[in-house]
């Protein structure tokens, strides 16, 4: 069942952004509400922001309102240089379970909850196998703050599944991400000029590409595909390989024996390690991607070209820092901007055509024959059928008539040519 | 560093929901296997960080060296490893750095008509010890973690060698020379018949008197962490790299006869996993005793 109510939370972190950018322009899907407590960072056109505390206390009156069929959850942090640990567990392990309070409940209408997670899950051990199959599950308790968040947080999202046999739930494991536009402490460390290394120790690792997150989420929300899923892309490399890749050169500073004190030193020198990718530094870490492949999912990008496309953007950066403004939420101009009767909005575009034949082209009637001329170049088939069928019970003006078939007919050649 | 868990090779893993009969996902996990990356050419190492061109290069000096030099290497019954699928080694173990899983990977590499890589299966130790997690890794050496060797044998179909003696097969000293330890818990029969694969025993005999080793040294063990620090010819005195100082015995490697696992859900069934593992065991002993019985001289064979 696809979705058609989706209500993301996290709307102002970067994945949920991106997300609800990317199911805005999917037309089979009727409502967005992003929750959040900070205000988007992005400009969206159809998605409306409701904002609610931390933990989220009052989501279930949202999902409740506005009939919510799906809940898409990308709001967990990974990361554990982005906030302090205190509000990491609250978003993570507090917020987590009133989200899934707020789905809850016999009546509910949510039919299904995508839960954005980290490889982070599995940990990095000594022992660990080369590739973590989804069914593995931790080979031991887990040893950072964030690891403890994330395996509690995934524990209460196991427990509402099993409660909740109606509603499809989704876990996807994301590998390390890369990308130009996300900010992630690996990233950081990519940054610097040379790539830091234990002494003696070259791990493996997977990443995977921003965008192919960004599809994976959507994939699994235009299906039903209850259980958990790694998304990782094809390949692991070795650290070494990685800074190859970057042009870069490795530099093992970081001392085999007594690697914490020496993280700590880095961050005065304004290196953040957190503890996580310490073990990772150490062991690296790689996992099976088999099973969201079989599902039909593609990767646009293997590990190997998400590192080649995040080092070009790296070499092409400084000359691209651009002085456009950054986007600011105001509320008011996004209330109008939905809300006001002056505002023209583009007629729906999905199946839900108006049944009284109106016009797919607003204010038509105004327009001359050679106005609309110029426009039909513009129109998709469906609203060229549609036009077609409104001229010919209104003005059934023959040049236009005219007009409207030859492109109908254009599109149908170039989609053969496609098809050749 | 602390010290590394028992290694084991048999896992029981949770199975994932497939999604009902509408699921696009196939029913078992196996069936998964057309979906594995595909190789990029440009790319120097494998996904599991094996370096063709660091193993070349210590293929083309050291390995050579000791293969047709020092230890002029001997080999028979080549033939039995098959060409083609994935195939699980099983062989004795000595030694504190063991030359006989490099020779094995190279009398592969020289003998058989169609050579292949050996996957020379590890203790995690070396995975948490500085240099060596670097280098293993690049010469074909991979953790000796269930998984890993089912992802080998079976959705990779390689070859795979494992020493089901393990740390007890590398600590004998040298008075025990040619006695087998415990198989283990015969993990590596589970492996190969869960995967469909044969199992060959491989025998080397040589490889005792290369590295003989006197006492354990648990004391100088404690100071540096590692995994045995045997009393050997040349270590610890003439430090780490005395590691390498093998006396040149004469070695003599006999691939055995596969033995084939055809039927399915066999690995559930650990009678026949414990009594193959006997079996395998005593195959290997039986061909060392007479290997050590026909040879007249420890250096010239």
């Amino acid at each position: 069942m696809p979705s058609k109510r989706i209500l993301i939370t996290g709307l102002s972190t970067y994945w949920g952004g991106r997300l609800a950018k990317a199911l805005e322009s999917d037309p089979d899907v009727e409502v967005i509400i992003g929750v959040d407590n900070e205000e988007p960072s992005v400009e969206l056109a159809r998605t409306e922001y409701v904002k609610v505390g931390t933990q989220h206390a009052l989501l279930r009156r949202v999902v409740d309102a506005a009939e919510i069929d799906t809940v898409i959850d990308t709001r967990l942090v990974v990361d554990s240089a982005t906030t302090t640990p205190r509000k990491a567990h609250e978003n993570n392990v507090i917020g987590t379970m009133n989200i899934l309070a707020a789905c809850g409940g016999e009546r509910s209408t949510v039919r299904k909850l995508i839960f954005k997670s980290s490889t982070h899950y599995y940990g990095c051990e000594q022992d660990d196998p080369a590739y973590f199959i989804e069914g593995m599950g931790r080979p031991h308790p887990p040893r950072t703050p964030i690891e403890r968040d994330i395996v509690e947080a995934e524990a209460s999202v196991a427990e509402y599944a099993e409660r909740s046999p109606r509603v499809a739930v989704t876990v996807l494991r994301f590998a390390n991400v890369l990308g130009p536009d996300v900010r992630s402490s690996h990233i950081d460390l990519f940054r610097w000029p040379a790539v830091p290394m234990i002494l003696g120790f070259d791990p493996r690792y997977q990443f995977v590409h921003e965008d192919d997150v960004v599809h994976a989420l959507e994939h699994i929300s235009q299906r039903d595909l209850p259980g958990v899923f790694n998304v990782a892309a094809d390949g692991v490399l070795a650290l070494s390989e990685v800074a190859g890749l970057l042009g870069k050169p490795y530099a093992p500073v970081l001392p085999p024996w007594g690697t914490g004190l020496a993280a700590g030193l880095a961050r005065r020198l304004g290196l953040a390690i957190p503890p996580e990718m310490l073990a990772q530094l150490r062991f690296g870490r790689g996992v099976d991607n088999r099973r969201l492949k079989a599902t039909g999912f593609t990767y646009g990008h293997t590990s190997r070209e998400a590192v080649i496309a995040f080092a070009e953007h790296l070499r092409l950066h400084p000359l691209l820092r651009s002085d456009v403004e950054p986007y600011r939420y105001e509320r008011e101009v996004e209330e109008f901007l939905r809300r006001s009767p002056n505002v023209r909005r583009p007629a729906p575009r999905n199946g839900a055509q108006p049944a009284s034949p109106s016009s797919p082209v607003e204010r038509y009637e105004d327009l001359s024959a050679v106005e609309i001329l110029s426009l039909v170049d513009s129109l998709e088939e469906q609203d060229l059928r549609a036009l077609r069928d409104y001229e010919s019970d209104h003005g059934a003006r023959v040049a236009v008539l005219a007009a409207i078939d030859s492109a109908l007919g254009r599109g149908k050649a170039s989609e053969r040519g496609l098809g050749a | 560093m602390a010290e590394s868990a028992r290694t084991r090779l048999s896992v029981r893993e949770s199975e994932q929901p497939d999604g009902g009969p509408a699921s696009p996902l196939p029913a078992r996990r196996e069936d998964l296997r057309r979906h594995m990356p595909g190789v990029e050419p440009d790319r120097r190492l494998t996904d599991w960080g094996r370096s063709e061109r660091i193993e070349g290069a210590l293929d083309r000096t050291l390995v050579e060296f000791y293969y047709r030099y020092w230890f002029r290497a001997e080999v028979e019954g080549i033939e039995n490893v098959p060409a083609t699928g994935g195939v699980l080694l099983v062989s004795n173990h000595s030694g504190a750095l063991p030359p006989d899983a490099t020779m094995i990977a190279k009398a592969i590499r020289e003998e058989h008509p169609q050579p292949r890589p050996v996957n020379i299966t590890v203790e995690h130790f070396f995975k948490g010890y500085p240099g060596f997690s670097m280098l293993l890794p690049k010469i074909g050496c991979v953790a000796a973690h269930p998984a890993n060797v089912h992802r080998l044998l079976y959705d990779e179909q390689q070859l795979v060698l494992v020493f089901p003696e393990g740390r007890k097969g590398t600590e004998k000293l040298y008075k025990d020379r040619y006695r087998l330890r415990r198989f283990g818990r015969g993990g590596f029969v589970e492996a190969a018949m869960r995967a469909r694969t044969p199992i060959v025993p491989v025998c080397v005999v040589g490889a005792e008197e290369a590295m003989p080793v006197f006492a354990q040294l648990t004391l100088l063990k404690r100071l540096t962490g590692l995994l045995y620090t045997p009393l050997t010819p040349t270590f610890p005195h003439l430090g780490l790299a005395g590691m390498l100082g093998y006396l040149p015995a004469k070695f003599k490697l006999r691939f055995l006869e596969p033995i084939r696992f055809d039927a399915e859900g066999m690995h559930e069934d650990k009678g026949a996993v414990q009594s193959t593992a006997h079996e395998v065991r005593a195959r290997i002993q039986e061909n060392l005793f007479e290997m050590v019985s026909k040879r007249e001289s420890v250096w010239f064979g």
